[in-house]
């Protein structure tokens, strides 16, 4: 028994030391996040951010936008694709090329939205650059998210659906897809947050530290949260710590609050 | 229908070919001008001397260093984490576990970074290291708790898919909880947990927010964790802004990327050998 409960003393520490972190993470954010934000707001005067605050948060979402414009269409495809169409060999490539993909770090990203978007489309570096960046790298993400969606719908509604005589096309759009689309809506959210944060792919795509005036067209470079957060905490001296206070607890609320969903939909996580 | 999804999935082997081609291209004059031997061995990484030495050697000693300590905190204790949460802690704490690794896990990279100067780096400063804190170490233990989330939970996965029946045939024989775990969990659920760490593993080597901001991004030969050091994509991050388009510089960071994927996919393709997908979890 002795042994019993050192061994458990050993993996309880473990445990204690993996999980402690996140609370740092959340405390820390929080507890001087929350104050630095609500100072700046009131220093504005109301309810608004500082100006280059509120830019960098709106480039954020322009650029999260544009992402989603094309990440969503191409991955929930390609996630009927696989799931309702090519199920198990037909989709082999398909999938041992997103899980490729999925292993590719962000900043190679960058560098391919460098090479392809901003050089050879001509692009320039540029909101829709950027856009574009992260939409590939968050597409593994969306597909597989929503394809397990599409596989959370019963079987016995295709089965019924194909047996009244429905062809695939229309048992996809009337049946599955209406069904599928909580599960949808979520994998997209978690997507989307992710690609928020990202800074890597937006480094030398998209973002620029200070914009005199907001973008006008999505060829103009954008400031976006997470760049102004690196800029101004490792690159510049004497910016003003209650910003990037302020730009963590933003960019931290982008990336979890999106993730709530999927959290909260049970172990999805593989587990089918 | 079926046209239009067949597309959109022929696309997306297209663009993982576009990538890899694109790599090669831009970085062709590296492989061709320098040679392979020279640029994956040589001792300096000088691209602005003249002539520009472009030797990754420094740069890959610095992302082995940052990754081997980084393994540590993400393998070592994520494992053992696993292990405690799947089997030992009663279901309400595995439960309210489950959100504080999503949060670490939902964290952006750059945030990670940002809380590693304002914390782990005085740290690191006061042990008697670098004169900023930024150091092999510092960049590690923040990389580290960075590929926990993805640890933790495949582990966790992968021994929960471990049969109960297989735990009380055990119990049944008389093994106490430590043979049980040891002796019958362990094994049947050992690919898994490979596969979990190898995941991790592939998460920390590609890392480049943290690094960028926390190793101080010196590129020599490491002598030890409190040095400054300089990865990969750190250095890919950092100089990528500066170069002149078409110069070999550029070629070399191309290069340079080309490198990162290789060995991430290697370890994708041994985590899938292992018997579980390197699906979408964890990218950095």
């Amino acid at each position: 028994m002795r042994r019993d409960s050192r061994l458990r003393l050993v993996l309880a520490t473990a445990a204690a030391l993996a999980l402690a972190p996140a609370l740092v993470v959340l405390v820390l954010v929080v507890g001087r996040g929350a104050p630095a934000l609500w100072q700046l707001a009131a220093a504005t005067g109301g309810l608004g951010l500082p100006k280059e605050l509120a830019a960098a948060a709106a480039g954020t979402l322009w650029l999260v936008a544009g992402t989603a414009a094309a990440v969503l269409p191409l991955g929930v495809a390609t996630a009927i694709h696989l799931s309702e169409y090519a199920p198990n060999r037909a989709g082999a490539a398909v999938r041992r090329s997103l899980e490729l993909l999925a292993g590719v770090p962000s900043v190679v990203y960058g560098l391919f939205g460098m090479a392809v978007f901003v050089v050879w489309c001509g692009l320039g570096v540029s909101a829709l650059a950027g856009s574009l960046t992260l939409a590939l790298c968050s597409l593994p993400v969306v597909v597989r998210a929503c394809e397990e969606a599409l596989q959370r719908v019963p079987a016995t509604y295709r089965e019924a659906s194909l047996a009244l005589g429905v062809g695939r096309g229309q048992t996809v759009r009337r049946v599955i897809l209406p069904t599928a689309l909580p599960g949808i809506l979520t994998a997209a959210l978690l997507a989307l947050g992710r690609a928020a944060g990202e800074t890597a792919p937006i480094l030398f795509t998209a973002a620029v530290f200070y914009t005199a005036r907001p973008p006008a067209s999505p060829l103009d470079p954008v400031m976006a949260l997470p760049y102004h957060l690196y800029v101004s905490s490792s690159e510049l001296v004497g910016s003003d710590p209650r910003q990037q206070w302020a730009a963590a607890l933003l960019l931290l609320l982008l990336g979890f609050v999106p993730a709530l969903p999927s959290l909260w939909r049970g172990p999805g996580r593989g587990g089918r | 229908m079926a046209g239009a999804v067949r597309l959109a999935a022929a696309s997306v082997v297209g663009a993982l070919g576009l990538l890899t081609l694109f790599l090669l291209r831009e970085g062709a004059a590296v492989w061709v001008q320098v040679g392979p031997g020279h640029f994956l061995l040589g001792q300096e990484w000088a691209p602005l001397a003249a002539p520009p030495r472009l030797g990754i050697r420094p740069l890959l000693l610095g992302s082995a260093l940052v990754g081997a300590l980084a393994a540590v905190v993400a393998v070592g204790l994520g494992l053992l984490a696993a292990i405690y949460l799947a089997e030992e802690a009663p279901p309400r704490l595995a439960g309210l576990a489950a959100p504080l690794i999503a949060l670490l896990a939902a964290t952006p990279s750059v945030v990670m970074g940002f809380l590693g100067l304002q914390v782990v780096a005085p740290l690191v400063q006061r042990l008697g290291g670098a004169p900023t804190g930024q150091s092999a170490l510092a960049a590690a233990v923040v990389v580290g708790v960075m590929a926990l989330p993805t640890v933790v939970a495949l582990g966790q996965d992968a021994l929960r898919a471990v049969p109960m029946s297989l735990r009380e045939a055990s119990l049944a024989l008389g093994a106490d909880r430590l043979h049980t775990l040891t002796r019958a969990v362990l094994p049947a659920a050992a690919p898994g947990l490979a596969a979990a760490a190898v995941l991790g593993l592939g998460r920390v080597v590609g890392e480049t927010m943290v690094v960028l901001m926390l190793a101080g991004n010196a590129p020599q030969a490491p002598a030890s964790p409190l040095d400054p050091v300089a990865t990969l994509p750190a250095v890919i991050a950092a100089e990528m802004g500066e170069t002149v388009r078409g110069s070999t510089h550029q070629a070399a960071l191309f290069a340079m990327g080309l490198v990162l994927l290789a060995v991430t996919w290697a370890l994708y393709t041994v985590a899938g050998w292992l018997g579980l997908g390197g699906g979408g979890q964890g990218r950095p």
